[in-house]
């Protein structure tokens, strides 16, 4: 991207991707080319490769008991955290959404205001979705009956296209502030905020393999995301209908749970990536 | 000291008519099968046929689904919801009036214990349609929405191992939120949801908000398949949820799955172990072992499973097993062959790899289908019978040392239905409770069930809930 001093050779961003806290490359050494709204190269984001997503997944697995086993406080602050961090990138943030959505230079930062406000809103969900969600049970005996949310456990994110920065981030605070760890798919063709919000990640105290970022072609990590067995459930608010059913028919290996948005603020975001789990005790002396 | 013999207190199967043939339920009449196709239900307990069912083929489920297409847009759609719940308090009461009769019904039907149909089934059937009556004019409040719309038409396919009782769970909220049905029971087992019917004309339901089609599995598929639906309900096993679930993969169909389970039941070493015992059998033995949730896991902590073990065989010797309608009675017969064959079959891939059988002395029946209680030690996790689901009264037993590795044990499965914990620490409880990947758990109790209670699996034992206010959701479209 051009500097304001055009006499100033500027410093490129090689846009890596995000796994396990770490911005490798492709392991396939693949890239793709990226092009502004207007066809001019822009950057080389990695093409990621199903070997890729398999190593996302291994590093969410891992990370899920620590991040769901997190006091509901800390991940909300971690959430708010993110969103600090993101008010000092939005710059940045602006150049790359003009870049590649074609939009002003208002509009881009309209974007990065509403997508801090809404880390910010999903933040303040983590202690509270619990007493929203969970209920006692009026049951007809002498037990304590309670049913109380909890995360369902790895999630793969097709994020939804524009406004890519925010479709991106609400995805993934829906996601996370329950407790889940998360694989998301960037937007193929809007990878640069993407990973520009994964370096926001890494200096926000999330521990690493909570949220693991691939950008490339949806269409070649469809299948290994439909089918991978340790996957426990899909936002698949960025596939196309024909997508959507391939997803749905290989998920169906292990009953993921797949769903889809088009409110990028909403509790029942939250919800759909939770399981509801119902105790039992009996009451006496 | 001298003990009193054993005498039978049979229930009458006075209070029961059963008709020579059923025709299929649509439009609030019963009408024959444009199949013109019946087929046999027997009692399981003695093989003998105990009426003709009809077969719906796809001319029948077409008529069944526009007549609730009609009674929801004509009817139920536009009807206040106070009054639509006073339909289900109705049936609720209806219900109740004539239990004993469903449960004698469903014991001659299903083969359960007569203590069980009549003390847990009807009541709790009954209960589901109260509870769910409430919730007509009050769906504001149930977290979806300040103004949730029912779905439409929903397909119902339920088993037949709680055949009333599943109807209940089904048909109770989707009414309650404002859909219409169409019920397809399991064929071994259709005698009370056709009674049911009986019950809707008695209680005045409009015509068409409940359709019952009776058939095996390939009339569930065509009800599944569908367009008229929007959504379907489920329960059975796994293996054809999955088939559900492909069928209506790209379509805007919706879909709740209540499928098996593989239940572990952990007992710690500072559980009461006598009350234990009373929870193992409870958890494997009711209803044969007919049950999704089902405690067929038993992980006993190794410095007490010896006792464990030696108290479980005394008070399995004391289980009866005969007649459903005795009323002494505890286990009655198996379903049918067709299960009775795989109960046996993975009961005998246990001998095969290495696990020792041990089954209560009991004497069995020479007519019907009948398994006695059986438990399989030195059974190890690669094990057939700690993987496969058997649904029947067979139980493994494995041991563990620490609660991670109980945790680790009972999470080693793709189910995620039920389990259950015992232990006299409350902390433990807790903490045990937290960690295991299952829907439903059960401390110092098990198998127990209310329409308050939300119940539903994670991973592969489905998708959704029913009952309690989570239940409601899956007959909703929330509004934001």
């Amino acid at each position: 991207m051009a500097g304001n001093d055009s006499s100033r050779i500027d410093v490129q961003k090689t846009y890596k991707l995000f796994i396990g806290g770490a911005f490798p490359r492709s392991e396939s050494g693949r890239t793709y080319q990226l092009k502004d709204s207007k066809g001019n190269h822009l950057a080389n984001p990695c093409l990621a490769s199903r070997k890729d997503l398999r190593d996302a997944v291994v590093v969410a697995r891992g990370a899920l008991a620590g991040w769901s086993g997190a006091t509901a406080y800390n991940r909300g602050q971690i959430l708010y955290r993110m969103a600090e961090i993101l008010e000092g990138r939005t710059s940045q943030l602006v150049t790359e959404i003009c870049a590649l959505e074609g939009v002003t230079a208002r509009a881009a930062t309209l974007q990065v205001q509403e997508s801090i406000d809404l880390l910010v809103w999903y933040a303040g969900w983590s202690d509270k979705i619990s007493a929203l969600a969970g209920s006692t049970n009026p049951v007809s005996g002498p037990f304590y009956n309670f049913s109380i949310p909890e995360p369902i456990g790895v999630v793969a994110i097709f994020a939804a296209a524009k406004p890519s920065l925010l479709n991106f981030v609400g995805a993934i605070a829906s996601v996370i502030t329950s407790g889940n760890t998360a694989i998301v798919i960037a937007a193929e063709k809007f990878p640069l905020p993407a990973i520009t919000f994964a370096e926001c990640m890494a200096t926000s105290d999330l521990p690493g393999g909570v949220v693991n970022v691939l950008t490339g072609f949806s269409s070649e990590l469809v299948p290994w995301v439909a089918s991978h067995m340790d996957i426990d459930a899909i936002d698949a608010s960025g596939l196309t209908p024909k997508a959507l059913k391939e997803v749905q028919i290989a998920g169906v290996q292990n009953l993921k749970r797949i769903k889809v948005h088009t409110s990028v603020k909403a509790e029942q975001r939250i919800l759909d990536f939770m399981e509801i789990k119902t105790v039992w005790h009996p009451i006496g002396i | 000291m001298s003990t009193f013999d054993y005498a039978p207190a049979l229930e009458s199967t006075a209070i029961v008519s059963i008709a020579e043939r059923y025709g299929l339920f649509i439009n609030g009449k019963f009408v024959a099968p444009k199949s013109g196709k019946y087929f046999p239900t027997i009692n399981p307990a003695t093989e003998k046929v105990l009426a003709k069912i009809a077969s719906a083929n796809s001319a029948d489920v077409d008529l069944a689904v526009a007549a609730a297409r009609a009674a929801y847009v004509k009817v139920w759609s536009k009807m206040p919801a106070a009054e639509r719940g006073k339909y289900l308090f109705r049936i609720a009461r209806i219900i109740q009036e004539r239990s004993r009769e469903f449960a004698v019904l469903e014991s001659l039907d299903n083969g359960k214990p007569i203590r069980e149909s009549r003390d847990t089934d009807i009541p709790l059937a009954a209960a589901h349609f109260f509870y769910h009556a409430g919730w007509a004019d009050k769906l504001q409040y149930s977290g979806n929405g300040a103004s949730p719309k029912p779905l439409g038409v929903v397909g119902q396919i339920i088993p037949w191992n709680f055949p009333m009782l599943m109807l209940a769970w089904k048909v109770a909220p989707a009414l309650a939120t404002g859909n219409t049905v169409v019920l397809k029971p399991a064929e071994t087992t259709s005698l009370t949801a056709l009674l049911f019917a009986e019950v809707c004309q008695q209680a005045g339901l409009p015509e068409g908000v409940v359709n019952i089609i009776t058939g095996a599995g390939g009339t569930g598929a065509l009800l599944v398949n569908h367009p008229g639906i929007d959504k379907v309900a489920f329960t059975g096993s796994t293996e054809v949820g999955k088939l559900i679930a492909t069928s209506i993969a790209g379509s805007k169909k919706s879909a709740t799955l209540e499928l098996g389970g593989k239940a572990a039941n952990i007992i710690y070493d500072d559980a009461a172990i006598d009350e234990a015992v009373e929870g193992i059998v409870n958890g494997i033995f009711f209803n044969q072992g007919h049950v999704c949730c089902a405690g067929s896991r038993l992980l006993v902590q190794e410095n007490v499973h010896e006792e464990v073990l030696a108290k479980l065989k005394v008070r399995m010797g004391h289980i009866r097993l005969g007649n459903p309608l005795d009323k002494n009675t505890d286990i009655g017969a198996i379903n049918s062959a067709a299960q009775l064959a795989k109960i046996k079959e993975l009961s005998a891939a246990g001998d095969s790899e290495g696990a020792e059988r041990w089954s209560a002395p009991c004497e069995l029946p020479s007519q019907g289908f009948w398994f006695p209680p059986t438990i399989f030690t030195g059974v190890s996790q690669t094990h057939r019978i700690a993987r496969e689901e058997i649904f029947g009264p067979v139980l493994s037993l494995l041991t563990f040392r620490t609660p991670q590795e109980a945790v680790e044990k009972a999470n080693n499965t793709p189910y995620g239905l039920s389990a259950g914990i015992w232990t006299d620490k409350g902390s433990k409880i807790l903490w045990t409770a937290s960690k295991l990947r299952a829907g439903v758990i059960w401390a110092n109790t098990f198998n127990k069930f209310d329409p308050a209670s939300p119940f539903g699996g994670y991973k592969e034992s489905g998708w959704g809930r029913e009952g309690g206010r989570h239940g409601l959701s899956a007959y909703l479209k929330a509004s934001n």
